[in-house]
């Protein structure tokens, strides 16, 4: 069995940080651009829209749904590289 | 045709189709029952938890609200979607490795201990009770809106066609009518949505349209609205009027409720393993997606039609819907200066006209003047939603007494057909109770939903996440923290929502946090607490770190457990 294979500590390791990185750009569209920024955001207009106003009535919205499919990606493809997927 | 034939015609079409779903799904063991066997496929899965978490608030309260919120309201639009990626990535995979059939399941087996499992039955019935009131509540208002029978007439019928599929199908049949479901009534919020984009902005997609210039104006229909709004001495449509901090608790509490809510973390055991899991995942918020950035869009549109249509014109030139609502005691006017005509402005001493948001999606297509069988569309719409959710819901609260109560605590030798028979009169049961709330609603059910997120945020959701994370934690840390959690939940609920413990006004709330974004504050103690204590006793059992080991792993889920 070469190395990657079932290693559960280093999967468990790398899951973690797609977690990590996943959950800042999850915080930053939301709470960051949404809301914490939102005044100076709105300077910048698209459309009709100010930039903070649309992430907290669009943009967050569009971003979590990425998020998500970017997360089954990247899984799909940890769980081959470790040999812990179904079809295996 | 009238809007009462095509109301009447398109709610019998859509309901024989319902129940046609439930016959030729039904369930034949508990495991169909609860879970529909684990073999729902992904697209299927992510269809039916739309619709299962898009309950009437969403379909019918969302937009409404927003249009009277502007900008705050957007804590809902994140809220609501955001609660979608923890799920995602903190509960779902795991919990369907773990391959139970329900939450308490999980937090029992994790912890080892029964009082835990009774801690989060009792908080599985609690949040389940309160939402369903609500939606047959819903389910009524349409019918005695659009059929003018009387509300208790269409709770009634929403009640047999809720039992008929829930009771018959289990698991299985929910799953394929909320598919069905989830299809009506995308269709039924998005067109009247493009129908008025199109008459507002000339743009087809509702979401651009909100951002586009007015049809033959120079302006942007937001700057416009903006504009309106001051005018009339409301706040400016895209500004806030809530203090940040509360704001940023508020989302919180409603993105952690989302995750702990327990009927959406049940339709996560229903794909047959957790490639599957995530994946549904993620189409579940896609499909949410499209309702949820179109409700902001008709909310726009329709506070812009509301100001142009009614401020300052004679109350005897009002267009016919605003007869039809005053009937109902939704739309109030008061004309306090006696000339007749409607002063609908921000400051309450001079405004003459009360407006109820819930209105706002239905009475839209009316206010734009859409033609008939889209009002209709709407109303069945209004109906999916409510029915779907309110099914998930019952499915909750039927598998709490009959398997984590009964088959789990009491008569752990119960065979699995009486274990179904008791599952089914658990359904019935419910829906009873159901319907009961929904004909005598209590005075509390718009401040209990608020109560059901907030308690799902301060208890479930810390429980999950230590138990999934954190591989030490133990029953006595776990327990501990859900019950500070709760508690200080329902004291802070209770206390400023019912009046209790000396009551208090918004000046007396702790950091000036409502108690609808008090859930991130108790979700938080809960954490701490729970840390803290488990440092002073035992670790957990050899076999429940291995149990967690196991759910971090994707491969084998739907076999009998390894190890």
């Amino acid at each position: 069995m070469d190395q990657p294979q079932n290693n559960p500590k280093a999967y468990w390791r790398e899951n973690l940080r797609y977690l990590i990185l996943l959950l800042t750009l999850w915080f930053l569209v939301s709470f960051g651009a949404g809301i914490l920024f939102k005044e100076e955001l709105n300077a910048i207009k698209i459309g009709g829209f100010g930039l903070g106003f649309w992430f907290a009535q669009q943009g967050a919205i569009y971003v979590f749904v990425v998020l998500i499919f970017v997360y089954v990606r990247l899984m799909n493809k940890l769980d081959r590289k470790y040999g812990y997927d179904e079809e295996a | 045709m009238d809007v009462q034939s095509w109301t009447l015609l398109l709610v019998v079409v859509s309901f024989s189709l319902y129940i046609g779903i439930a016959i030729w799904s039904r369930a034949s063991s508990t495991s169909d029952f609860y879970i529909a066997g684990g073999h729902v496929p992904a697209l299927a899965n992510g269809l039916a938890t739309a619709a299962d978490w898009m309950s009437a608030a969403s379909f019918l309260g969302m937009a409404g609200l927003l249009s009277f919120t502007g900008y705050d309201g957007s804590v809902y639009l994140m809220g609501w979607t955001g609660g979608y990626v923890l799920l995602a990535l903190l509960l779902a995979p795991y919990l369907r490795k773990f391959g139970k059939f329900t939450v308490p399941d999980f937090i029992g087996d994790r912890y080892y201990s029964n009082i835990t499992r009774t801690v989060a039955v009792v908080c599985a019935l609690l949040v389940s009770f309160t939402y369903v009131a609500g939606q047959m509540r819903g389910v009524g208002l349409v019918f005695s809106r659009f059929l003018e029978v009387s509300i208790d007439t269409g709770v009634i019928i929403g009640m047999l066609i809720v039992l008929f599929y829930a009771v018959l199908g289990g698991m299985k049949g929910i799953t394929y009518t909320q598919v069905a479901q989830y299809c009506v009534l995308i269709f039924a919020f998005m067109v009247p949505a493009i129908f008025i984009s199109i008459q507002m902005t000339g743009n087809p997609i509702p979401q651009l349209g909100m951002g586009s210039r007015v049809l033959g104006e120079e302006t942007y229909l937001l700057d416009k609205l903006d504009g309106l709004s001051e005018a009339l001495g409301f706040t400016a449509y895209t500004d806030s009027s809530k203090s940040t901090l509360d704001i940023l608790c508020i989302t919180a509490a409603l993105m952690v409720g989302t995750a702990g809510l327990p009927h959406v973390i049940v339709r996560f055991f229903t794909v047959p393993n957790v490639r599957d899991a995530r994946k549904s995942a993620g189409y579940a918020l896609l499909f949410i997606a499209i309702l949820y950035t179109t409700a902001p869009a008709v909310a726009v549109f329709a506070r812009t039609n509301l100001l142009e249509t009614v401020s300052g014109q004679p109350y005897e030139e009002m267009p016919e819907w605003f007869r039809k609502w005053e009937t109902t005691g939704l739309i109030v006017f008061e004309d306090k200066n006696g000339d007749g005509l409607i002063q609908y402005v921000g400051d309450t001493s001079r405004n003459e006209l009360t407006v109820d948001p819930d209105i706002t999606v239905l009475a839209n297509p009316e206010i734009a003047d859409l033609p008939n069988w889209v009002i209709a569309l709407v109303a069945a719409g209004g109906l999916a939603a409510a029915l779907s959710t309110a099914a998930g819901l019952l499915l909750v609260i039927s598998t709490a007494i009959s398997h984590d109560l009964i088959k789990k605590q009491w008569k752990k030798d119960i065979s699995d057909g009486s274990e179904l028979i008791l599952a089914r009169i658990s359904a019935v049961v419910a829906v009873c109770i159901a319907g009961y709330f929904g004909i005598h609603p209590p005075d509390f059910v718009a401040a209990t939903v608020a109560l059901a997120f907030g308690l799902a945020a301060a208890s479930f959701f810390p429980a999950i996440i230590l138990g999934i994370f954190y591989k030490k934690m133990n029953k006595e840390g776990a327990t501990a923290g859900m019950v500070v959690g709760i508690g200080v939940m329902l004291y802070y609920m209770l206390r400023f929502k019912f009046d209790m413990f000396g009551g208090g006004t918004a000046a007396d709330w702790w950091f000036g946090i409502s108690p609808e974004g008090f859930g991130t504050v108790a979700m938080l103690l809960n954490f701490i607490v729970a840390l803290s204590v488990s440092a002073f006793f035992r670790d957990p059992p050899e076999e429940v770190q291995q149990i967690v080991e196991d759910i971090r792993l994707p491969k084998g889920a739907g076999e009998a457990r390894p190890h």
